[in-house]
């Protein structure tokens, strides 16, 4: 039997070798991008957003009371829905980001409702400048604008709507703090909190 | 005279302290009809209210206008009143919404102000969103005449 293999022509060996190699690297290829695969999308969890109590503790707590955690239909926003794209390349990016979140949970930059108040305006600012680079794209994964029924929205959203589109805006240009409790704005009807952001962050003019 | 007074007296106080024993709080009904020892009917499912065409009229002058549209999960917080990002005087013109009224500008003791007064700062203490619901009982309410 050895004498056989022995025997063989080099090219048949050298062929046997090209294609044993290919095949165990595409079964390894299969097994690592399943698994890589697997913790990515382990990572987009609600659990596991939740399992740092940073976000148990403040944000999720606010988001359970809003249409995007509960409804008529069931039909949920989870965390990664709006806060992770999901083309792969800016997941990708996004998750690289989260090295940095991951470092400030280890630092206790945010871990008290007082200090994660303190840095809200902030968060939130960081978060709807990436929303409005991409064109609140996770918003429209779900509501594609394109397809909205005017005469199926209330009167006054069908012309916020129509109008805003018409001046070149995003989703998230109007549609802040649905999901979690708006920072500080000084709206002028009075005093307002120190820190306060002016009201030209909630209704930015400028075009995308 | 005094004798009988005070005969009187004891007898509506015994009278007083009797009637609850005789009457018992089962025999007590509210107003919604139920025995007061027992369990409120039970709230019928509702919808979410949908923005209506327009604002229903007023019943009485000092009435505070009804709201005609959904107010779910409005936020009205220290940090942000999401009912001002719209009625407010400097928001109001881009929004094509009602101006909060000018009563809104004054404090308690009288004083006009230049901002929204603090005790006016909370709209769902007074504006209700408007809605269809039967009334619970039957009642004599007639809109003021001068309406």
């Amino acid at each position: 039997m050895s004498n056989d293999t022995e025997n063989k022509p080099l090219w048949r060996r050298i062929r046997g070798v090209v294609f044993g190699t290919s095949g165990l690297a595409f079964l390894l290829g299969i097994v690592f991008w399943g698994g890589f695969n697997t913790v990515m999308e382990w990572t987009n969890t609600e659990q596991f957003c939740i399992s740092c109590h940073e976000m148990q503790a403040n944000v999720y707590q606010e988001y359970r009371n809003t249409i995007h955690y509960n409804n008529r239909t069931g039909v949920r926003a989870v965390c990664s829905d709006c806060h992770v794209p999901k083309e792969w390349g800016p997941k990708m990016i996004r998750k690289l980001y989260a090295s940095n979140e991951l470092l400030h949970h280890f630092l206790g930059t945010v871990d008290t409702p007082d200090k994660f108040n303190a840095k809200r305006a902030q968060l939130a600012q960081n978060e709807w400048r990436r929303m409005k680079r991409s064109d609140s794209q996770e918003c429209r994964n779900c509501h594609n604008f394109a397809f909205f029924d005017y005469g199926e929205q209330a009167g006054r959203a069908a012309r916020m709507h129509q109008e805003g589109f018409a001046a070149g805006k995003t989703c998230i240009d109007c549609h802040k703090g649905i999901a979690h409790r708006l920072p500080a704005i000084d709206q002028g009807i009075g005093e307002s909190e120190p820190g306060a952001l002016p009201q030209e962050v909630l209704h930015s003019t400028s075009l995308k | 005279m005094k004798n009988a007074m005070r005969k009187a007296a004891v007898g509506i106080a015994a009278l007083m302290l009797a009637i609850p024993l005789l009457v018992g709080a089962d025999g007590i009904k509210s107003l919604r009809e139920h025995a007061v020892g027992d369990v409120e009917q039970a709230p019928e499912n509702h919808r979410e209210i949908r923005d209506a065409g327009g604002p229903l009229p007023r019943d009485f002058v000092q009435q505070p206008p009804l709201i005609p549209h959904s107010v779910q999960n409005y936020q009205v917080t220290t940090n942000y009143n999401k009912c001002m990002d719209c009625h407010s005087w400097s928001r109001a013109a881009a929004t094509g919404a009602t101006k909060v009224s000018l009563t809104h500008f004054r404090d308690r003791d009288g004083r006009e102000l230049s901002t929204l007064s603090a005790r006016r700062y909370f709209c769902l203490q007074c504006h209700v969103p408007q809605t269809d619901a039967k009334p619970l009982v039957e009642n004599e309410f007639k809109r003021a005449p001068g309406m």
